[in-house]
């Protein structure tokens, strides 16, 4: 039983951890919102003051109310930036999701050294990002030397220069191949949870597979794949280093993310960065609102 | 009973799965054979794949040119750093809220999940200002602490989860044995509490080993840990996929290791219990 003296100590011993994230949350929040109403250009002058000017909301910077996100919105890379994030998270959600189902149906069936092809299937989800990005864009991909290459010269084709020619699938399936392990590993894990004698039953009854699958193993998975789907999502709105070492973010692959990240530390433009970042972090709660009742709902039982 | 499968079903479904499993791993195993042939080797056409004069000779340029231990070090302190300090916070938060809920418990578990749902870019130039103007861009300290911030909820979240599972009975017949508190933390609690600590922090570990947006963008070159010394190969000059192989085997070797051992965890860890 949970005694007075218990609770006041349950929220000492909780104290450290939300104080921290509450400022974590709050400090750089409350920071970019008041940046995003503000000129704030420091390679061209504009500067402000450590100490009072933090706690003043910088009034040392011009105040330009809603400008930053008019412009923001208004100019030309901001639309094919939303183009380019969708492609890529809807790609790559669309590969991972159908090939993570298929892969956990067959991970499932009986066979010999099973423990060993799940290690092989989860090894990318291991590898660093600048790192499979790299790979892929050296040695399978090089227009040259690339594996890739040597395999369309062999079949007589012309080889494809693919983070140029063919940017956005290029970088969809180096994200895919990352990705493909956590849906595997998930969808898996819900299948094998699956009870044994409706599927039985339903053989039994002479169902065939196909119907199998859809009418039992399918609505089994929603959930499943509901979660995937939405925790990949926001892992996927912030890619970042798979295209900062690949492209850079030229050829049509520059992401909502990778734009504000040009415009706050490569420009130097923090106010029109920082209104970005406010519709980055709109755009993510939206999806998070939706995961967090999944969570919550799951919470109770 | 168990459905009854036919050997040949079995055979058909062994080759399938080895063979994609061996499709899905290729481009690591290509990078491992890579990173043990010389430059030229490693741009032969058709290429070699077990066949070819074994060396070493690129580990040893990697360290050599770019001091790859100092980079590999700033990777250990850093996830190892922010696992530690995250657990020695997380711990007690997560034991009050599965020990002693209360009606706000709930929410206060899914407001920290919503922290970590906010996209690192949207508050990038205020962390990086802070860091600034504490005199801490490009140190170690820096990212020890922001990679804590950025896994804090997911330490939490798994701790907790591991903690709802100790049954409540064994704290009540410990308390009638005449057991204090004390004696209720360090003799039955901890012991028990043990193996879901270390999936969490193994977890967390790989987690800030593979981080790269932050190391990426509060780094320069003291601080900069393996992410950012990989990141330094995307404008190569001259043969490099040998030498690529070798650095990028260094820096996924261990974690590749570490995360087969945590395979289970993963799913409880990243779905943040809602799948088991």
């Amino acid at each position: 039983m949970a005694t007075k003296a218990s609770r006041s100590a349950a929220r000492l011993m909780m104290a450290p951890a939300v104080v921290l994230l509450l400022g974590w949350m709050l400090i750089p929040l409350i920071l970019t919102l008041t940046f995003s109403f503000k000129k704030f250009l420091p390679l061209r002058g504009d500067q402000i003051e450590s100490g009072w000017d933090w706690f003043t909301f910088f009034p040392s910077l011009d105040w330009v109310g809603f400008e930053n996100y008019g412009r923001f919105i208004g100019s030309s890379s901001f639309w094919p930036a939303v183009q380019t994030t969708l492609v890529i998270v809807l790609g790559v959600l669309f590969i991972t999701v159908v090939l993570g189902i298929l892969l956990a149906l067959l991970l499932d069936q009986p066979m010999w050294g099973q423990g060993v092809v799940r290690i092989l299937v989860i090894a990318p989800f291991f590898v660093m990002p600048t790192v499979s990005a790299l790979v892929w864009k050296n040695m399978f991909m090089d227009p040259v030397n690339g594996l890739f290459a040597h395999l369309w010269r062999f079949f007589g084709a012309e080889p494809i220069a693919w983070l140029s020619e063919a940017s956005l699938p290029s970088i969809i399936m180096i994200v895919s191949w990352q990705w493909l392990p956590f849906a595997t590993l998930i969808l898996l894990t819900a299948i094998q949870s699956l009870d044994g004698e409706q599927l039985e039953a339903a053989e039994m009854d002479g169902a065939p597979p196909l119907k199998r699958f859809w009418f039992i193993i399918l609505p089994h998975l929603s959930r499943a794949v509901t979660i995937v789907i939405l925790i990949q999502t926001i892992f996927l709105l912030s890619v970042f280093a798979e295209i900062f070492v690949t492209t850079g973010g030229a050829f049509g692959t520059r992401t909502l993310t990778y734009l504000i990240f040009q415009r706050v530390l490569e420009s130097q433009n923090v106010g029109l960065g920082s209104a970005g970042g406010v519709y980055a972090i709109i755009l993510a709660n939206i999806v998070a609102i939706f995961l967090m009742r999944i969570v919550g709902k799951n919470l109770d039982t | 009973m168990a459905r009854a499968v036919t050997n040949r079903r079995k055979t058909l479904n062994t080759g399938l799965a080895w063979a994609i499993g061996f499709i899905i791993f290729f481009p690591i195993l290509w990078t491992i054979l890579t990173s043990f042939k010389t430059e030229a080797q490693a741009i032969s056409n058709p290429p070699v794949f077990l066949f070819f004069d074994w060396t070493l000779e690129n580990y040893a340029i990697v360290q050599e040119r770019s001091n790859y231990v100092r980079f590999l070090w700033n990777s250990v302190i850093i996830a190892g750093g922010s696992t530690i300090l995250g657990i020695i916070i997380a711990v007690p938060a997560a034991w009050s809220m599965a020990f002693v809920p209360s009606k706000r418990t709930k929410d206060i578990l899914l407001w920290m999940l919503s922290t970590k749902m906010l996209p690192a870019v949207g508050v990038l130039y205020p962390i990086y200002l802070i860091c600034v103007e504490l005199g801490v861009l490009d140190s170690r300290i820096a990212l020890v602490v922001v990679m804590m911030l950025i896994n804090l909820p997911i330490i939490v979240w798994m701790l907790y989860t591991y903690f709802r599972e100790i049954p409540g009975e064994i704290l009540e017949a410990a308390r009638m044995d005449g057991a204090g508190l004390k004696e209720e933390v360090l003799y039955v609690l901890t012991p028990m509490a043990i193996p879901g600590i270390a999936s969490t922090v193994l977890l967390n570990f790989i987690l800030a080993w593979n981080e790269a947006f932050w190391t990426l963008n509060l780094t320069a070159v003291n601080a900069a840990p393996l992410t950012a010394f990989i990141a330094s190969y995307s404008s190569p000059e001259g043969l490099f996929f040998a030498k690529l192989s070798a650095a990028s085997t260094m820096a996924i070797a261990p974690i590749l290791i570490m995360g087969w051992f945590s395979q289970k965890q993963l799913v409880r860890g990243l779905t943040f219990g809602a799948v088991k």
